[in-house]
């Protein structure tokens, strides 16, 4: 069946349950076509939908080291696009799959300590030392299957108590961490993991990190786009509407939510090899309920309706980090996020990708209200607000 | 554009070029020193008194040294090492500092060494972070460290326990994680040589308040309990042991006995008289220049505590031989801050409690006060300064076999049951 | 479940704790009751912490994460009236009182908007409590707070086989049991208690039937904050008050109320009776894993039974 099939037979466009209580879902963005074979089908629209801004987006991204100074590209660029990576799989979890874990940022840490139990770090004695590729592709295996893990034992669970067993594994894992010295060296951690020095660069410099952290951003967000579309994507989100229904159709739940966190696990262990090169070190601190909830906090700050949300909501909550301190006292730093994050989950559960379409939607009624009124002046009082109202509806928009 | 818009553009732009240019010109007259501490999280308090020990360096030298203005740039971070590289790489990349001073807590310390290394045109000096693996294991060669640490605060504690207080067999109440652990070596390296037993450790997992089954499992046949814990959780577990009916003596940690622990309201309040702690510093050091310092610092911080903490004052003479060294090159951070680097090395700092050195490592080596808990003329309890150790270094003044054998300090290293 | 499959359950859990038990006494008596006391004792703080957190889930269906953080400011304004009067019981009562009323205000300001959103609802609470936090360490800093309890409650008695115990915790034992008893009779015998029940059962009848239901669901959150803020008064005089209790006491109510069952205060008791034996047993004879223990327990029941041991399933 193509996808559009599924699509109409999941009855997308119907309000679901999502987690911003009852809101509609945007429907796909793309018509449906019925004579083109599913592929070639996909990919027109693919290239249908590639507008001016994503070009001008991609450019600017590509571009961002050559105009910042290092410190920009490592630290705010790098750590957001890492950071993003992570709360990508959280956002592709909660968003589409409906499952909000919390134990994203603990699969990572299982990828970052395996990075560092396996390879080569300022802890001789338990670092084994391995060549750095055996190493990331180990980790992300153990990341993933630790994802597993963790799904299976949180998949009878839903809402709420989702986040409370994710909670409950994360901190056990912390605390497993911080306890033990023989295999994860418990309080001080691993320091000096740095990454690997490939064909002459240099991983750990600014610019060859920053493009490292971008390729694997890049093709997580389009994994995450492909595969919301495709039938296992939609088949999750059918889940997340309404699993007996899905049931009935003959679909398991069960093994599509547990592939879910598989799937969110393959990002989430690719996004901790990255942070732990990021930050050269892996501690229990890296793992804790503070970096649980932030990569939560920055996942809606940006919006979970859309994978380019925890890129934005990681791009301000690391601008936040940085320079809270020069405009506000840094101490104050948690009560500003707290904050930010209570008016966001209060005036718009969509986060900032919510304000932006509400904006987008404004200024376009404004404009077409102004294009009306210009047009209309010629007529009478009635005829002219009949315009204006069919106007303010752009054609072809759900 | 209209006439007034013209000269409004002129105004600005006349004044950016002005600032532009006294700033190009105020920048070589001025050193930029960034400081970090932890600001936030339960450390906050330490890391504020920290910042007070740092300004009070400055002030001291009305913010002149080596010929050249003192900018002092902040930043925070809360006792995670991630955290914390965040913040010095903010300030090392982003702010241009040419001295960095911190960070406070000790895993920051090893986090903060690691990176100088990919940072040479950058001298780092300590803050208060005191582990021992920063300067004995990989160290950097612009990372310094003036202040003493962990295990090198306890030198002289074990001897004076066994053999001025006659405790042969002693038992461990320690929180799990290294900052006790190197307190416990610098303790036990002399205790054990001079044949001192302790029998017993409990290692309570970080942050664990309730010590009931902890204090139901120590031995009876001990003569005191060796207490590494931090002020306030030392008053749990002295109400908890009170309440179990304990009644062996202490002996402290560096942290333990402190404004806190002598305020005890417990019935046992009698029986702190005599608990032996050791430190970098005491409350009551009887030279006039820790008494100076401490009316400096009550002079210039009305809203600091009622004495100087350890933060503070480990804040302080790190500070003080940032700016000590700038006099000594008299401001020239030329050629990769060579000459200052030097003179880094050979300084011998000046400070509240005696003389400071630094070895190959570029650690201090310095003093340690044995001090009493004693009752002073107004019936308050206060630590008195029983013994001083001089000159303590990083070895714990044993020779180097002895200390490489032994290794760096952790749950069963030392260990002389 | 059928009778042979819950015994089976009950045998399976069992014989290896007995074994263990037996094994315990054999070795070291005094350690064995003294351990199976403190935890007792522990249990009983947990469960002052942990009713009102599930009272609050059971009618509300709401999350409270920010509980802990009412712990916390109930602990905080409790020490600044009780070293203002000198009175530790007024302390107790101010610590209640507040926290009741911030449970009221953010029942009424904040959480009423967001009837039947139970995700926002708990994404609203952790932003509150990081905020909570946050002000608390800008007000009292990062040091620890001692509370001044009356002579007679801190001192210890003579109890056979464990000997010296401390006086307070079995003070604190007999505050929980009454407290316990003291709820069961609100919920069972009031009126209040029975439009708490009925609305715990069927939402939609109770407002059906003509009850003010927001009145009803303010004074539940008013009744649960206060609950956290007297435990908050009464454990910190025991363990002292400190920035990051809050976190400790709300993953300490998670737990107890996941493992007894969400919405049942006799899950609540039994949660709190499991975890707390748990926690001191793994600290007795286990230090280095038992914080581990916890978690793990919850973890498994979680998915096992969802609903925890009482609870009952939505």
């Amino acid at each position: 069946m193509s996808a559009a099939h599924w699509r109409k037979a999941m009855n997308f466009t119907a309000p679901s349950r999502n987690w911003s209580g009852g809101r509609a879902t945007a429907a796909p963005r793309s018509a449906t076509t019925t004579a083109a074979t599913p592929s070639t089908a996909s990919i027109l629209q693919a290239w249908r939908h590639i507008g001016l801004r994503h070009v001008f987006v991609l450019a600017a991204v590509l571009l961002y080291p050559w105009i910042v100074p290092p410190f920009f590209t490592y630290q705010i660029g790098g750590q957001a696009l890492t950071l993003g990576l992570i709360a990508l799989s959280l956002t592709f979890l909660a968003g589409y799959g409906g499952m909000l874990s919390l134990a994203q940022m603990t699969v990572a840490g299982i990828a970052g300590y395996i990075v560092a139990i396996l390879g080569v770090s300022g802890t001789p004695d338990i670092s084994l030392g391995w060549p750095w590729w055996l190493v990331v592709v180990l980790a992300v295996m153990g990341g993933t299957l630790a994802a597993t893990f963790i799904g299976w034992l949180s998949v009878r669970t839903e809402g709420i108590y989702t986040i409370m067993i994710t909670l409950a594994i994360g901190m056990a894992f912390f605390y497993l961490a911080q306890q033990n010295y023989a295999i994860f060296n418990g309080f001080q951690g691993f320091q000096k993991v740095v990454p690997p020095v490939v064909l002459d660069t240099d991983w750990r410099t600014p610019i060859p990190f920053y493009y490292l952290a971008l390729f694997w951003a890049l093709a997580g967000y389009f994994f995450v786009k492909y595969l919301i579309r495709a039938p296992f994507g939609v088949a999750l989100q059918g889940v997340r509407d309404n699993a007996r229904r899905m049931s009935a159709l003959g679909y398991s739940p069960v093994a599509h939510r547990v592939a879910a966190y598989a799937v969110a696990g393959v990002i989430a262990s690719i996004g901790g090899v990255l942070l732990v090169w990021y930050n050269g070190l892996i501690t229990p601190g890296s793992v804790g309920t503070s970096w649980m909830i932030n990569i939560l906090i920055v996942a809606v700050l940006g919006g979970m309706r859309h994978p380019i949300g925890p890129f934005i909501g990681a791009v301000v909550f690391v601008l936040l980090q940085n320079f809270a301190i020069d405009l506000i006292d840094r101490e104050r730093f948690n009560l500003v996020i707290g904050l930010v994050f209570l008016v966001i989950v209060l005036f718009s559960p969509d986060g900032l990708l919510g304000w932006w379409d509400r904006l987008r939607d404004w200024a376009r009624r404004r404009m077409a209200d102004a294009g009306a009124h210009v047009r209309g002046r010629g007529v009478r009082g009635g005829e002219w607000r009949s315009v204006s109202v069919s106007q303010a509806r752009p054609a072809g928009r759900p | 554009m209209t006439e007034r818009t013209r000269m409004l553009v002129g105004l600005l732009a006349g004044a950016a070029v002005a600032t532009v240019l006294s700033a190009a010109a105020h920048a070589q007259e001025t050193v930029k020193i960034g400081l970090l501490a932890t600001l936030e999280g339960p450390f906050a308090a330490g890391g504020q008194d920290g910042m007070r020990g740092a300004e009070l360096a400055v002030k001291e030298k009305n913010g002149m040294a080596g010929g050249k203005k003192i900018e002092i740039i902040k930043a925070s971070s809360d006792a995670k090492p991630d955290v914390a590289v965040n913040a010095t790489r903010k300030l090392v990349e982003q702010d241009k500092v040419q001295i960095m001073v911190g960070p406070l807590s000790g895993s920051e310390g090893i986090a903060v060494k690691d990176y100088s290394k990919s940072q040479p045109g950058v001298t780092f000096i300590n803050g208060s972070s005191g582990a021992q693996a920063t300067t004995l294991v990989n160290p950097s060669p612009n990372f310094f460290r003036f202040n003493t640490e962990g295990a090198q605060w306890m030198v002289g504690l074990g001897d004076y326990a066994l053999n001025d207080k006659k405790y042969k067999k002693m038992a461990l109440i320690a929180e799990d994680y290294a900052f006790p652990y190197s307190q416990v070596q610098g303790f036990m390296a002399g205790y054990c040589k001079l044949g001192g037993k302790v029998t017993h450790k409990a290692w309570v997992p970080l942050g664990g308040k309730d010590y009931s089954s902890v204090i139901a499992k120590l031995p009876t046949d001990v003569d005191a309990l060796l207490v590494v814990l931090g002020g306030s959780d030392a008053v749990n577990f002295l109400s908890q042991y009170e309440q179990a009916g304990g009644d062996k003596p202490m002996v402290g940690g560096s942290i333990t006995v402190d404004q806190t622990v002598l305020n005890f309201k417990g019935k046992r309040r009698e029986s702190l008289l005599g608990t032996p702690a050791a430190g970098p510093m005491a409350d009551s050091i009887d030279t006039p220049e820790w008494k100076k310092f401490v009316a400096d610092y009550k002079a210039n911080f009305k809203d600091g505590f009622p004495s100087p903490s350890l933060f503070a004052y480990v804040y302080y003479i790190n500070m003080k031989a940032a700016l000590d060294g700038l006099d000594a090159v008299k401001g020239d951070l030329s050629g990769n801050q060579e000459k200052y680097r030097e003179a880094l090395k050979n300084l011998k700092l000046k400070t509240p409690t005696g003389e400071i050195t630094l070895d190959e490592n570029r650690q201090a080596i310095g003093p340690t006060f044995i001090t009493e808990v004693a009752k002073g003329p107004d019936g308050t309890f206060y630590n008195k300064v029983v013994k001083t150790v001089p000159k303590v270094d990083q070895r714990l003044n044993l020779s180097k076999e002895e200390f490489e054998k032994m290794g760096l300090g952790s749950r069963d290293v030392p260990s002389c049951p | 479940m059928t009778l042979l499959r819950r015994w089976f359950w009950v045998w399976l859990f069992g014989l290896p704790l007995l074994a263990l038990a037996i094994w315990g006494i054999v070795d070291n008596e005094r350690l064995f009751f003294a351990t199976t006391l403190n935890g007792l004792t522990l249990a009983a703080l947990y469960f002052l912490v942990a009713s009102g957190f599930t009272l609050v889930f059971g009618l509300l269906r709401n999350v409270n994460l920010a509980h802990g953080s009412l712990y916390l400011l109930g602990a905080y304004v409790g020490w600044v009236v009780g070293e203002w009067s000198d009175s530790w019981l007024l302390a107790v009562a101010a610590g209640f009182l507040f926290a009741a009323l911030m449970g009221l205000l953010l029942q009424i300001g904040v959480f009423r908007y967001m009837h039947g959103e139970d995700l926002r609802q708990t994404m609203a609470t952790i932003a509150l409590s990081i905020i909570a936090a946050d002000i608390a360490l800008w007000i009292w800093g990062g040091q620890i707070y001692q509370f001044d309890p009356p002579r007679w409650i801190i001192g210890s008695t003579a109890l056979p086989i464990v000997g010296k115990f401390a006086t307070y915790r079995l003070v604190l034992l007999a505050m929980a049991i009454v407290i316990g008893l003291a709820l069961w009779w609100f919920l069972a015998r009031t009126r209040v208690g029975m439009m708490i029940r009925a609305g715990v059962d069927d939402r939609a009848m109770l407002s059906a039937s003509g009850v003010n239901v927001q009145m009803v669901f303010a004074i539940t959150f008013a009744i649960g904050a206060g609950l956290a803020g007297f435990a908050g008064v009464v454990g910190g005089t025991a363990l002292s008050i400190a920035p990051g209790e809050d976190t400790r006491y709300l993953l300490a109510s998670l737990v107890v109320v996941i493992v007894g069952g969400m919405g049942s205060v006799a899950g609540a008791a039994l949660g709190a009776v499991l975890v707390g034996l748990a926690e001191q047993f793994g600290l007795a004879y286990a230090p280095t894993y038992g914080v581990v223990f916890t978690f793990v327990i919850m973890a498994l029941v979680l998915a096992f039974r969802p609903h925890g041991i009482l609870g009952r399933g939505t």
